[in-house]
């Protein structure tokens, strides 16, 4: 039965959640959750900080696997954190390589960080980079692994305004090129807004508004359509 | 256009008009390098040293210190060059180098081995870390008895001395390096499909690797230290033996002699440890001092 709903939903569906419950001593953060995400789409979710949105994300990559229901991810998946969590003692082409099968060579970081725009420090050490950089480094350790579904744990959360326009930027760019279904976890509603297709607000361990994003992109923060659906993501978050 | 009074900006003009105030004093920030001084570094961390060498010899020739008390620089490079030059220095350099050496790779390998199997499972933690910590608190210099009644008086008890002392450093300072790997770092190798041993080569090893440093560099220390007491037990070769032999003939300027060959190794050895620090550790991120 499993192996019969796996080969119906996989030509369209990148995740697919049923029940899923996580509790932390007794708790749960996530609470009986249902969700299907679709091949290809990049989806936003938004949430107050303790909503369970970074958990969901966590289990999502399997690094969380204390859980009960059933969780259906692609095989090639890839997370970047808030935290660029290079390791400091490989120079920033290992850091992309790591983890891969077999024996890659260097050119394949050298593709993937040229895709970042950091093919000129290819070889230095993660501390002499910049934030920015880091994080980029980062994106491109995900990307290296050809990922069907890109899990990005609020990737610009630490990146000053500017910085965050131009990753913002980068990672939509990124997305049209490889197609991939993203999952990307923020609290930041014009965020959301400038990047989703669809965005799933999160609230008590459950999905509680789920919506698409009808705007043809690129899109201009001072679109009237863009306001509306900015005041009504607030207005779903209990902040207006 | 008007402007509402109690908004405006205070009416300055008169003051400055008047009495302009002085400007403040300017002070130019100096750049880095132009504060460097210019002497290069080794010449500045060899001056002391020779300066303390300086004020021995003075205090040698006015007569302050007696010669048979301590022997004058001098007098001790001339020791030094005869001890060379009829090759008892060179032998015996070699004797005790090569049991440093031995008891260094035995010890060492030990001890690290030990931290890795407590270090990286719970199971070896509970196994080890307890009866570790008892065996480190026992004064190893107490052993030396008990060393000679099991081994004899060759080699071995010697050996394992400096086995022994170097042991506990690296166990500690290891175990200490793998424990204290970043969490986070863990999390994301985990997340880059990385198994339990490629974490252990990628994530924990690495990451233990300052801590192997400064447990090295103890062990160094304790080794030439364990030297010293192993070869002042029925030793017929080696830096000791020939410290004891000058002992026998009142000789201060070969014991003298015998120090400065000590003192010579472990700058030896502690340079070794640095130069390994610098190619090993140029990753970290961390405060080199000004």
């Amino acid at each position: 039965m499993a192996t019969d709903l796996h080969g119906a939903v996989a030509a369209t569906t990148a995740v697919r959640v049923a029940g899923l419950t996580r509790s932390f001593g007794g708790r749960a953060v996530i609470d009986s959750l249902d969700l299907t995400l679709r091949a290809g789409e990049f989806t936003v979710l938004l949430g107050r900080s303790g909503c369970g949105k970074s958990t969901l994300l966590r289990i999502l990559a399997g690094l969380d696997r204390e859980i009960e229901g059933e969780v259906l991810v692609p095989e090639r998946r890839a997370v970047a954190f808030q935290a660029p969590r290079l390791m400091p003692w490989k120079r920033v082409w290992r850091n992309v390589l790591l983890g891969l099968p077999g024996r890659p060579d260097r050119e394949r970081a050298e593709q993937a960080l040229a895709e970042v725009g950091l093919e000129h420090r290819t070889d230095a050490w993660p501390k002499t980079l910049s934030g920015g950089e880091a994080q980029r480094a980062s994106l491109a350790r995900a990307l290296v692994r050809e990922p069907d579904l890109l899990l990005l744990d609020e990737p610009f959360g630490a990146l000053d305004a500017l910085t965050r326009i131009k990753a913002q930027q980068l990672v939509a760019q990124l997305w049209q090129r490889r197609g991939c279904a993203v999952l990307l976890v923020t609290h930041d509603v014009d965020e959301a807004v400038l990047l989703a297709d669809r965005v799933l607000v999160m609230d008590e361990g459950r999905i509680s508004y789920d919506t698409h994003i009808p705007l043809d992109r690129p899109r201009e923060v001072g679109d009237p359509g863009f306001a509306a659906l900015r005041t009504r993501l607030l207005a779903e978050l209990g902040v207006v | 256009m008007s402007i509402d009074l109690d908004h405006a900006p205070p009416d300055i003009s008169a003051k400055t008009a008047s009495a302009p105030s002085p400007s403040p004093a300017l002070v130019a920030v100096v750049p880095a390098s132009a504060r460097r001084r210019s002497v290069p570094r080794w010449t500045r961390r060899t001056a002391g040293p020779l300066l303390l060498l300086g004020l021995w010899q003075l205090a040698s020739s006015l007569g302050w210190l007696p010669v048979d008390t301590l022997a004058p620089p001098s007098t001790i490079a001339s020791a030094a060059a005869d001890l060379i030059e009829d090759g008892t220095l060179p032998g015996a350099m070699a004797v005790s180098l090569q049991r440093v050496a031995i008891g260094l790779v035995i010890g060492g390998t030990a001890g690290t081995a030990l931290a890795l199997l407590s270090g990286l499972s719970r199971l070896g933690e509970d196994l080890i870390d307890a009866s570790v910590q008892m065996l480190r608190t026992v004064p190893w210099v107490g052993l030396i008895p008990l060393f000679i009644i099991w081994m004899g008086i060759g080699e071995a008890p010697k050996v394992a001395l400096i086995a022994l002392g170097t042991a506990f450093h690296l166990y500690l300072n290891v175990y200490a390096g793998i424990r204290g790997v970043d969490e986070q770092l863990m999390k994301a190798g985990g997340a880059l499909g990385l198994g339990r041993w490629s974490l252990v080569r990628h994530v924990v090893l690495p990451g233990a690797l300052p801590g192997f440093m400064t447990g090295l560099r103890y062990s160094l220390a304790t080794a030439w230290l364990a030297l010293v007491f192993g070869e002042s037990i029925n030793a017929d070769a080696g830096i000791g033996f020939l410290m004891n032999q000058a002992r026998e003939f009142f000789r201060t300027d070969v014991i003298v002699v015998c120090l400065v060959v000590y003192a010579f190794l472990g700058l030896t050895a502690d340079l070794v440890v640095r130069t390994l620090e610098r190619l090993l550790l140029q990753w970290r991120p961390t405060f080199t001092g000004q």
